[in-house]
């Protein structure tokens, strides 16, 4: 019995917000609207090898920094590289960083803290005392120093931005896992002989997984943009390597000579995805923590 | 005239999903001193409706039509600078969760202070404490508290402090909206009869607004039972409690057990109350009413005199 | 609990943590095959140098007795050595921090600013077209890359229009000397603040110019989630029972927004200012970077470029030291203002 309404409690808390977004005015549309940015700039990066009109990281496919033009719409940098095939491209960095970094912290965080919580006690006080120190430190910092350590490449990058946002995971499964416990039907199921691992599954993770979902979206918005930092700050992948990040910091010394189609282009995608990816989050949350119930 | 004059009021609460009728073209009025009992099941609107009078209802409830007037003021039509005039002046308001509806970060004296400031600015901040004072001693609370914070008095006392401040400027109504519902049953009583001795010393005219028709029967000198945002029966306290018409009071008096007799099964109106948001003709109370007939489900009973009670019922109109 | 104890207790919670991150970065920068002397040097290096280099900075000791050395000698302010050039780390940080410390606050008042009034106004109107744009606005000014804002706003207002400087933090050869008591100067470090108490007109103005296009950055970037947190905050607040309580004892529209209102929401904007410093400082690295500030964000980048592993655990170690330190001081001040904590 317990198996069935485990996979019945998954199922609806993934049904239950899909099928609701219609109804759901404001939030459902925010939802919505940050989904299609994203799926937008996915299905760009994806189909990149075929619409680039050049490699991306070819040089020399055209005249060193030439503004926007017909030939090339969004011009070339100071290595004679079509800027719009490395707009097409330089996606794909920031996709993989990102959901590198949310596939770890789901399979480090969300374990931590549902069996922390759970379990209570000195292992909760301790992992609690542990997550808190890493929340307080600022982000990037971390990251950064991290990063800095292992050296480049797209899973110490993920590695470094998991870490920083493994303990928001934790506080917000710990949070919801601390209510759930003490709700009266929990203690009903155990009186009425369910073994702790059951209720663990049927009972608690169902509830949790809405909350899971919301700060995932709002990682991937974060990865993305401290992906971008780390690169500013140097420590990105190699140069042949098509990203916005990169194109960032090099386009940064070029502004002075006046060339800013090489910055504002990259830059724009780096804020849209950052926004697509955060207006799914915020209208997430919204959807399933309505506040200002009348 | 009366002091409080509702006619024919309709509240409605907007939101995406539905329009909600929460008052129903009710009509109420109160004289002075008199006592009058709102009685309801939660939801039914009495809540919005003492909020209207005092052009307070929340968004997105919105007054839709009729009139109310207030003392000779045309609430609906004033300005907000002669509405805000009244509340608190002419109109004092009770509600129902003493803890959450003080001030947290002020002290008892200064919300006396502002309150007598807004009023009647003439009066120096030394005299309004003064008269905070001497209200709190009235109400049984030490004047030296006057100094301390809300979350320093207990449920009953802060309720007292409420009581209180709605009456600081001298009104001539006061609206308590569930005053007792969040206390316990002694305090319950307590706070009753504070109200009782306050209205007679004040000469107040009261609209008690509950759910508990126990509190109604012994303070109100007229009875209005609210059902569904309309008016079901409204009567003189004696006679509604003797003799009840709408089918509703009467089903809400049986509800209420004897303590004296022994042995009574427990009985309550089956169904539940209606969803203010999905309207269906004829009577709201139709199905959950042991006498309802066909008219009950296509005609809206119209509120009608009989003897000294009105009561909006079928039953009762022989047309 | 009183305050006292309050504030007691709450200290004594700040040395484990502090603790826990000294040794974590400790160990961390450590983590690594090879130790710390040989990572910094990038090519092949003679040994006779590697082990004089390594004796040097105390690298050549246990593992354990490096770690023990390092604490103590973080509780008398000393940091390592640089890696560069063996100077004190500390007295690089302690130069760099003020720096950052001004960057900081001159931000904090931009975000807090905006997002405080735009708080409230979406909040007052709520639901409308305006506060559907500020939500927007909020979320739009966080997923702009800080150092995106920063090229920006030196592209148009220090290089297009020459409104402003570029970049610095000073006018070259002029520095604000303080305050002047008995011949000798004393300093704070934060330009503005030590050109006030000197006296000079044409200094402060100087520091406030170069100083406003990167707090701008700053602050207009943290005013993004500031923003959203003062509207929930201020909506929170407005719903709440004591506001139509307020309202029906017939207070007027200002004194229910700022006594009962702003009063209340203050407290937890105090908190969300605490809150946001962490994400301020990780900020700042990036506007330091941007705008060339001599700020300790900086100088972590550039400990980062020349390998130096003493200068970086010392940054790192320090940035968690001031968070903790402004944490701490937030949740005093917070207990000291909320009367309910206090009896």
């Amino acid at each position: 019995m317990s198996n069935d309404t485990t996979r019945k409690g998954i199922l609806i808390s993934f049904l239950k917000p899909i099928t609701s977004l219609a109804q759901h005015g404001l939030a459902g549309s925010t939802i919505l609207v940050g989904a299609m940015i994203v799926g937008a700039i996915a299905m760009i990066t994806i189909a990149s090898p075929w619409i680039s009109p050049h490699g991306p990281a070819d040089i020399n496919v055209g005249p060193i920094l030439s503004p926007p033009s017909i030939q090339f719409p969004l011009g070339t940098n100071h290595l004679g590289q079509d800027m719009l095939s490395r707009v097409y491209s330089g996606g794909a960095i920031m996709f993989q960083v990102a959901l590198l970094s949310v596939i770890v912290c789901l399979a480090v965080g969300v374990p931590i803290g549902l069996f922390a919580s759970y379990v209570g006690g000195y292992t909760d006080r301790l992992a609690s005392l542990v997550m808190d120190s890493i929340y307080a430190f600022p982000g990037l910092v971390l990251a950064i120093a991290i990063a800095a350590t292992l050296g480049p490449g797209v899973v110490n990058i993920a590695f470094s931005i998991a870490v920083v946002y493994v303990p928001s995971y934790f506080r917000i499964i710990r949070s919801q896992v601390l209510t759930i416990k003490e709700l009266p039907y929990v203690e009903a199921a155990h009186m009425m002989g369910a073994k702790q691992w059951s209720t663990l599954f049927s009972y608690i993770l169902p509830n949790v997984i809405p909350s899971i979902v919301t700060i995932a979206t709002l990682n991937l918005a974060d990865a993305v943009l401290t992906e971008a930092g780390l690169t500013f700050v140097g420590l990105g992948l190699s140069v042949s390597t098509p990203d916005w990040g990169w194109d960032l910091t090099y386009g940064r010394q070029l502004l002075p000579s006046g060339a800013w189609w090489v910055i504002a282009f990259p830059g724009l995608m780096i804020i849209l995805l950052a926004m697509g990816f955060t207006l799914m989050g915020e209208g997430l949350s919204e959807l399933f923590n309505p506040r200002l119930q009348k | 005239m009366p002091l409080l004059d509702i006619q024919s009021l309709m509240v409605e609460y907007r939101t995406l999903k539905a329009n909600v009728k929460a008052v129903d073209h009710v009509s109420l009025s109160v004289e002075k001193g008199e006592t009058l009992g709102l009685v309801g099941e939660s939801g039914c609107g009495k809540s919005t409706l003492g909020l209207s009078t005092v052009r307070l209802v929340p968004f997105p409830g919105k007054i839709v039509s009729g009139h109310i007037t207030l003392d000779g003021i045309d609430v609906m039509s004033c300005t907000d600078e002669e509405i805000r005039g009244v509340r608190g002046k002419r109109v004092g308001y009770i509600f129902q969760d003493p803890m959450t509806s003080l001030n947290p970060v002020k002290r008892i004296g200064a919300h006396f202070v502002e309150m007598i400031s807004t009023h009647e600015p003439e009066v120096s901040k030394e005299d309004a404490l003064k008269r905070g004072r001497e209200m709190l001693e009235r109400l049984g609370i030490h004047p030296q508290r006057i100094d301390d914070f809300p979350h320093q008095f207990s449920g009953g006392m802060r309720q007292r402090v409420m009581i209180g401040l709605a009456l600081a400027l001298n009104p001539d109504l006061l609206i308590a909206d569930e005053p007792t519902t969040s206390l316990d049953v002694i305090v319950e009583a307590q706070i009753i009869e504070l109200l009782k001795n306050l209205k007679a010393s004040f000469r107040l005219a009261l609209v008690l607004i509950t759910h508990n028709i126990g509190i109604v029967a012994e303070t109100a000198d007229r009875v209005a039972v609210m059902y569904a945002g309309k008016i079901a029966e409204l009567s003189e306290t004696e006679a509604l409690f003797e003799r009840p018409r709408h089918p509703y009071t009467q089903a809400l008096l049986n509800s209420v057990p004897n303590v004296r007799k022994k042995g009574q099964i427990l009985s309550s109106i089956p169904g539940a109350p209606p969803d203010l948001a999905e309207p269906f003709p004829g009577c709201p109370f139709h199905p959950r009413c042991p006498f309802a007939f066909d008219r009950c489900k296509t005609e809206e009973p119209m509120l009608m005199k009989h003897n000294s009670s009105e009561a909006a019922c079928h039953l009762y109109d022989k047309r | 609990m009183s305050l006292r104890s309050y504030v007691i207790t709450r200290i004594l919670l700040t040395v484990p943590m502090m603790l826990l991150l000294v040794t974590f970065v400790f160990f961390f920068i450590r983590v690594l095959p090879g130790d710390p002397a040989r990572l910094h040097f990038s090519q092949r290096v003679d040994p006779k140098a590697l082990f004089l280099f390594r004796h040097e900075l105390g690298l050549d000791k246990p593992l354990l007795t490096q770690y023990f050395d390092y604490l103590f000698g973080l509780l008398h302010g000393d940091f390592g050595k640089s890696m560069v050039d063996f100077t004190p780390v500390s007295r690089q940080i302690f130069s760099a921090f003020p720096a950052t410390l001004e960057l900081a606050i001159a931000s904090t008042i931009i975000m807090v600013g905006i997002g405080v009034l735009l708080g409230t106004i979406a909040a007052q109107s709520y639901n409308t077209t305006k506060d559907h744009a500020i939500r927007i606005f909020g979320i739009a000014a966080y997923a702009l890359p800080v150092f995106f804002l920063g090229e920006v706003l030196i592209m148009v207002f220090g290089i297009f229009w020459h409104w402003f400087p570029a970049g610095g933090r000073m006018y070259p050869g002029i520095m604000p000397t303080g305050l002047l008591i008995g011949g000798k100067h004393y300093a704070t470090g934060l330009y503005v603040l030590d050109s006030l108490l000197e006296g000079n007109i044409q200094k402060l103005y100087l520091s406030a110019w170069y100083l406003s296009l990167p707090s701008l950055a700053l602050g207009i970037v943290m005013s993004g989630i500031f923003v959203r947190l003062a509207r929930t905050n201020m909506l929170e607040t407005l719903q709440m029972d004591f506001i139509t309580a307020a309202k029906a004892r017939g207070l007027n529209k200002r004194t229910v927004l700022y006594g009962y209102g702003l009063r209340n929401a203050f407290l937890p904007v105090l908190t969300m200012m605490g809150l946001q410093f962490a994400g301020l400082l990780a900020g700042a690295v990036l506007t330091e970077t941007t705008f060339s500030w001599p700020g300790l964000g900086r100088y972590l980048v550039d400990r980062i470029s020349f390998r130096d592993y003493t200068g970086i655990q010392g940054a790192v170690v320090f940035f968690g030291l001031i968070v903790a330190v402004v944490s701490l001081v937030v949740d005093i001040l917070y207990a000291y203002l909320d009367p309910r904590i206090r009896f």
